[in-house]
This record gives structure tokens, C-alpha cells and sequence, in this order.
């Protein structure tokens, strides 16, 4: 296969070599890799930033950063790991994954790819640079609300710039995926035998195209209500600044689903392999990701219950919201049903997926908790929130991420990883990432706001748990770090199938598969 | 680029340019489904909300308490103050007060009042007849100023209400003043 792939691929098999194959490369493989690793990078800067937080957090009072800074900390740190790791890691999986699952030659729109990653790094060096800038960086929340966030120095328009950057970029990979699965899958595979990472991402594709350009001009108001004089936000001109709540959680709750649909593709993907057996309840699975997708639109005031809504708009956006809970509960318990009785063994993507599973349903219900309105009032902007996100966001979207990672590398490199390494990754990443966010829940019920770097001594021994928990959380990273290169660089050869379990068209390719796979379409039964 | 991915990739760009503009078209939709609705709670729409029925005289004897408070935005060096900081009022009566502003600096400055009224279910029942806030305040440098407010409360004030708050905001202006609110 690989031999017949390079020979009738001679006339573009132009390799120009080192640093310059990467910014001139159109390969889906090879962009696929350059999205993974932004994402590694971000995801230590991220971490870094985490870190500071919690340093401080560590004990009461003020001892080493100042409150600007602490704050500037919380807000960058939220948007590298939302911009930065999370949606570049299933950008990466997506080119890497989609074309080998749908039985394509390469991404549908190859220099469209290449653009896309490259403004990246880019957007990150300019939203980076404001911790340098007078005034210090953005320190107003990610959540970027007026007025306060107009108060931003210098930072500003640096932060608006590169959130635009992204939201380009995002727009441009989302284009390019459509356009992957709708027109280049194999012959016989129609829409509904499409593997459920295609599906979801197909999903959180047109999720990004109808929400990323709302977010866009929410912060271009911002920026002209900063420099050029209008007052869409600015209530001394008739502008409202609860309207630019209404505006960002428009994008911010589809948002929280772009972050975690892909995720449920790629756990859909590793529990039918590992319990050796279909995934249970294939197109009610495709049918609760649409619904989830279509009612994220119709919640996003729940973000903001406090703000002094009327009564029923506050009745409306809580049973919406609740409304959500049953198609994401189908799919847990399509999963469930998936593992039941099946021969299931526990390498470590598996360990990953089921990890994913129960934290990410513990953080699903403190969602729910946080629904209901009466109730809210008290959680609002406390620790019980981050404690909500964190669980749906690091063992929900970051386990799934590394579940694909250990999932996919042996095809991707050739090279089994070590499987006890990648073990001791997951029980110490588990212990420590439960340690970090589970006291968050009873801090934050006792009434520890949000966004502060100093609290009352009541919370102090939970805080230290948290902190002990959040540095052994990032050190077993390091460990992540040092398995990917290993296995890049060597180790037991993988086969082709490289799972006994495993099914799908990228299974039938080489370990590594060839630079161009499948010149000739495969055809689907 | 192959024809049926061009056409892919042109509709979707189309979406997202709609997807731009719809964010735009947000700021007036979301007006428009307020006052269509009557959802907002806002006091931006006081002046239509004289009701259309007749009021009836009832317990002519009720009183409730209205309470002003004035402010400026942080760092606006105007004094604001209301001549009154609490009156008791019937509802249906029409009464005047004033408030009075000074600019401390030596420039003229534009301000403009952003009301708010406190609790949020009276805020459609206090009726301002006359107000500073419907225009921008002028003053010159060291002027003063003394700005009337002609007001009712609505006899249809909730009998759970006793005591009510209107709050004005002043803001700097003189930047952009031309742009109005009400």
C-alpha cells in the first residue's frame, strides 16, 4: 500500500527539509502534529499560570504576587487553555484523525489548513506579550466583561487582536472539516456509518461557524466603545453592559460544547475497543450530540442569573438548561451499556475514557446544581463554579485528549508507548486532579468567591490541599511530556491494527501510515 | 481548490459573515424583544409607562417613601446632590423636586443621569414626568446648577411596596456628548 501510495505520488512528493517543511507543509499529518504540539506548549504555559495561582492560594494573605498580577494570571490562564490547548489539541486530532477515519487523501482544503495553524502561534505571542506591557495584561476575567475589562491598559486592543486571530483560525479549521466529511468520505460510507469522532466534530464544526463571529463582534464593540467613541456597552451613552453578557454567553455556552463534543467522539471511539464489543445505541449517540448542540443555544443566560432578569426569563433558561441532561445522560448510559459485559481490558486510553466518564459526570451534575436558580444565587462567582468547570474541562476535555493521544500515537509514530509509564500517568494525574478541584466544591459552598487572591482563614485548609494537588497534578504532566517523546523516538513496534479490538479505516493503514494515505478511496461495506 | 469544496467553503464563509452581523443585530433585537415582551425591568422606558386606565382613587390615605440617591462615575469631579433625600409620597399625586450639580473643574464638561430604581418590580410605577436624565447637563467651569424632576408613583404600585429608591448615575460626557439618552 505505502509503496504503490509513493510512487503515484512522485510529482508532489516535494519535501523542502528542517524548520521550513513545517510553515510550508500543507499535509494533514503533519498539521495534525504542528496543532498537537502548540497545544503541549500552551497547555505548560497554562499550567505555569495555574501555578502561580495556586502559590498564592496556597495560604491566606498576600505573599508573592500583587493582586493585578494574580488576577491578570486567572483570566490568562483561562483563555491559553481554552484557546490555546483545548480547541488546537481536537483541531489536531481532527486533521489527523478525520481524514484516516473518513478514507481521504488529505484535509478538502490543504493551504487553508496551513493558514489556519500558523496564525496561531502568532495570536499566542501577541496575547502573551501583554504581561509586558504597562498596565500589566488583561485582568478583567476571560469573560471580558464591561466596564470593568475597559479599564484593561495598554493590553487591550493586543487581547481583542488575538482573540480575533483565534476565532480566524477556528472558523478556517471548522470550514475545513465540513468541507472534509461532507464531500471526500469513501464510497459506501454514508453519513450514518461515519465513526462518532467524525460525527461530533462535524457537529462542534458548525458550532464554531455559527458562534466564533459573534464573539468577534462582541469584542470588536468592545474595542470601539474603548477608542472610537460608541456606546454599545457605556450606559452614560444609552448602551447597556448586561448586553455584552447576553452577547459573549451567546458564544459562551455553545462555546463549552465545542470544548467537550469531540471529547465524547473520542470516547466513543476507545470504550467499543477496549470492552471488545459495538458501541451500544450508535445513532441515538449521533441524534444527543445534534440536541445538545441545538439546546446550547437556547441556555446561555444561565450564566448570568444574578444579573436581574425577570422571573420568567430566569424560569425559562433553568429548565432549558436542565433540559440538557437527558441527552448527555443517553450518552452515559450508552457508554455504561457499551463496557457492559463486554471483555474489556484497561490500557491506558481505556483508563483515560472511563476516568473521563465519571469525573466529567461529576462535574455534569454540579452543572445541574448550579441550574437550578434559587440555588445559583448563592454558587454564583464562587469556587463551587470553578469547581464545576474544572471537572468537566481538565478530567473531561484534557482526559479525553490524552485518551486519544495514547489511543492513536502507536499508529501515529509506529511505536507502542510504554504502557507502564502511561499507567503511573493516569493514577497520578487522577489522585492529584481530584485533590486540586474536589475541596473547590466545599470552599466554595462556604462562600469563597472567585477571582481573588487572598481569603477568609476558614478557608485555608482546603486552599492547601488544592495547591498541594494542583503542583502534583502538573508535575505527573512532565511524565505525559516524556512518554510522547519516548515513543516518537522509539519502542515496540505497533501493528497495523495496533488494538485487538480496534475497527475503522485507519486500522487497515500502516503504523505509521504512509505520508499520503489512501490515494485510492477504500471502499466501505 | 475543487470545485464542490470551493462551494463548501464559500457557503459556510457566507454563514459566518451572517453569524457577524447577527451579533451585531443583537443589540437592538434583544431591545426590541424586551419592550415587545415586557421582560427587561429596565427603567430606560419610563415615560410610556403611564398607564391607560383610569386611576381610581383608593385608600387616599396611602403613603409610600420615595429615597433619591445621586452619584457620579468614579472619577467624574462633579458634587451631585438631591435637595431632598427622602419624601413621602401618595401615589397618583404629582410632585416636583430638584437636584443640584456643580462642576468642580475648571473646564466645561458635559454630564449625563442614568436613572435606576430599586426594588426592580416598582421601577415600571414610578413615573418621571420631566427628569435631567431624558437630556446631557452642560456646565461650564465652577457652575452650578439646579435640575428639576417632576415625577408621579403609579397608583398601581404593588400594596407589598412602602419604600422606594431612585438612584441616579452621572456620567462624563463631554467626550462624546451628542449621543442622547432617555
Amino acid at each position: 500500500m505505502s509503496e504503490i501510495a509513493a510512487a503515484h505520488d512522485d510529482h508532489h512528493d516535494y519535501h523542502p527539509s528542517g524548520l521550513w517543511r513545517w510553515v510550508t507543509t500543507t499535509n494533514h499529518k503533519d498539521i495534525g502534529t504542528l496543532y498537537l504540539w502548540l497545544a503541549m506548549i500552551m497547555f505548560f504555559i497554562g499550567g505555569a499560570m495555574a501555578l502561580v495561582i495556586r502559590t498564592e492560594l496556597f495560604s491566606p494573605g498576600l505573599q508573592f504576587v500583587d493582586p493585578q498580577f494574580f488576577n491578570s494570571m486567572t483570566t490568562l490562564h483561562a483563555l491559553v487553555m481554552i484557546f490555546g490547548v483545548v480547541m488546537p489539541a481536537f483541531t489536531g486530532l481532527a486533521n489527523w484523525q478525520i481524514p484516516l477515519m473518513v478514507g481521504a487523501t488529505d484535509m478538502a482544503l490543504p493551504r487553508l489548513n496551513n493558514w489556519s495553524f500558523w496564525i496561531l502561534p502568532f495570536a499566542f505571542a501577541m496575547l502573551l506579550s501583554t504581561m509586558f506591557m504597562d498596565g500589566g495584561g488583561p485582568a478583567g476575567g476571560w469573560t471580558l466583561y464591561p466596564p470593568l475589562t475597559l479599564q484593561t491598559g495598554n493590553a487591550l486592543p493586543f487581547v481583542i487582536f488575538s482573540i480575533h486571530f483565534m476565532g480566524m483560525s477556528s472558523i478556517m479549521g471548522a470550514i475545513n472539516i465540513i468541507a472534509t466529511i461532507v464531500n471526500m468520505r469513501a464510497p459506501g460510507m454514508h453519513m450514518m456509518k461515519m465513526p462518532l469522532f467524525v460525527w461530533t466534530w462535524l457537529i462542534t464544526a458548525f458550532l464554531l461557524i455559527a458562534v466564533m463571529p459573534v464573539l468577534a463582534g462582541g469584542v470588536t464593540m468592545l474595542l470601539t466603545d474603548k477608542f472610537f467613541g460608541t456606546s454599545f456597552f457605556n450606559a452614560a451613552g444609552g448602551g447597556d453592559p448586561v448586553m455584552f453578557q447576553h452577547i459573549f454567553w451567546f458564544f459562551g455556552h455553545p462555546e463549552v460544547y465545542i470544548l467537550i463534543l469531540p471529547s465524547f467522539g473520542v470516547v466513543s471511539s476507545i470504550l467499543p475497543t477496549f470492552s471488545r464489543k459495538p458501541l451500544f445505541g450508535y445513532s441515538s449517540m449521533v441524534y444527543a450530540t445534534a440536541s445538545i448542540a441545538f439546546l446550547s443555544f437556547v441556555v446561555w443566560a444561565h450564566h448570568m442569573f444574578t444579573v436581574g432578569m425577570p422571573l420568567a426569563g430566569e424560569l425559562f433558561f433553568m429548565f432549558a438548561t436542565m433540559l440538557i441532561a437527558v441527552p448527555t445522560g443517553v450518552k452515559v448510559f450508552n457508554w455504561v451499556a457499551t463496557m457492559w459485559r463486554g471483555s474489556m481490558t484497561f490500557e491506558t486510553p481505556m483508563l483515560f475514557a472511563i476516568g473521563f466518564i465519571i469525573m466529567f459526570t461529576i462535574g455534569g451534575f454540579s452543572g445541574l446544581m448550579l441550574a437550578i436558580v434559587p440555588a445559583d444565587f448563592q454558587y454564583h462567582d464562587s469556587y463551587f463554579v470553578v469547581a464545576h468547570f474544572h471537572y468537566v474541562l481538565v478530567p473531561g476535555s484534557i482526559f479525553a485528549i490524552m485518551a486519544a493521544v495514547y489511543y492513536w500515537l502507536p499508529k501515529w509514530t509506529g511505536n507502542h508507548y510504554p504502557e507502564r509509564l502511561g499507567k503511573w500517568h493516569f493514577w497520578l494525574s487522577t489522585i492529584f486532579v481530584n485533590l486540586t478541584f474536589f475541596p473547590m466544591h466545599f470552599v466554595g459552598l462556604a462562600g469563597m468567591p472567585r477571582r481573588i487572591p487572598d481569603y477568609a482563614l476558614q478557608f485555608a485548609d482546603y486552599n492547601m490541599l488544592a495547591s498541594i494537588g494542583a503542583f502534583g497534578f502538573g508535575f505527573a504532566q512532565l511524565l505525559f511530556l516524556y512518554i510522547v517523546v519516548v515513543t516518537i523516538r522509539g519502542g515496540e513496534k505497533a501493528t497495523d491494527q495496533v488494538w485487538e479490538g480496534a475497527e475503522g479505516l485507519e486500522w487497515t493503514l500502516p503504523s505509521p501510515p504512509p505520508y499520503h494515505s489512501f490515494t485510492t478511496p477504500p471502499v466501505v461495506r | 481548490m475543487k470545485r464542490p469544496h470551493r462551494r463548501t467553503a464559500v457557503r459556510l464563509a457566507a454563514v459566518c459573515v451572517l453569524m457577524l452581523g447577527f451579533s451585531y443585530a443583537l443589540v437592538p433585537l434583544y431591545d426590541a424583544l424586551c419592550d415587545l415582551t415586557g421582560l427587561s425591568g429596565s427603567t430606560s422606558n419610563l415615560t410610556q409607562a403611564t398607564p391607560a386606565a383610569p386611576e381610581v382613587e383608593t385608600a387616599a390615605e396611602r403613603q409610600v417613601t420615595l429615597q433619591f440617591v445621586a452619584n457620579v462615575n468614579h472619577s467624574m469631579p462633579w458634587d451631585i446632590r438631591p435637595d431632598q433625600f427622602e419624601m413621602k409620597v401618595r401615589p397618583g399625586h404629582t410632585y416636583q423636586t430638584v437636584f443640584h450639580a456643580h462642576n468642580r473643574t475648571a473646564r466645561p464638561m458635559t454630564g449625563q443621569a442614568v436613572p435606576s430604581v430599586a426594588p426592580q418590580m416598582a421601577a415600571p410605577h414610578l413615573i418621571k414626568q420631566e427628569c435631567f436624565c431624558f437630556t446631557s447637563q452642560p456646565l461650564d467651569a465652577g457652575e452650578s446648577v439646579e435640575m428639576p424632576l417632576i415625577f408621579k408613583v403609579s397608583e398601581r404600585l404593588p400594596e407589598t411596596i412602602g419604600t422606594l429608591t431612585l438612584s441616579y448615575t452621572f456620567f462624563d460626557v463631554s467626550q462624546t456628548s451628542g449621543t442622547q439618552s432617555g
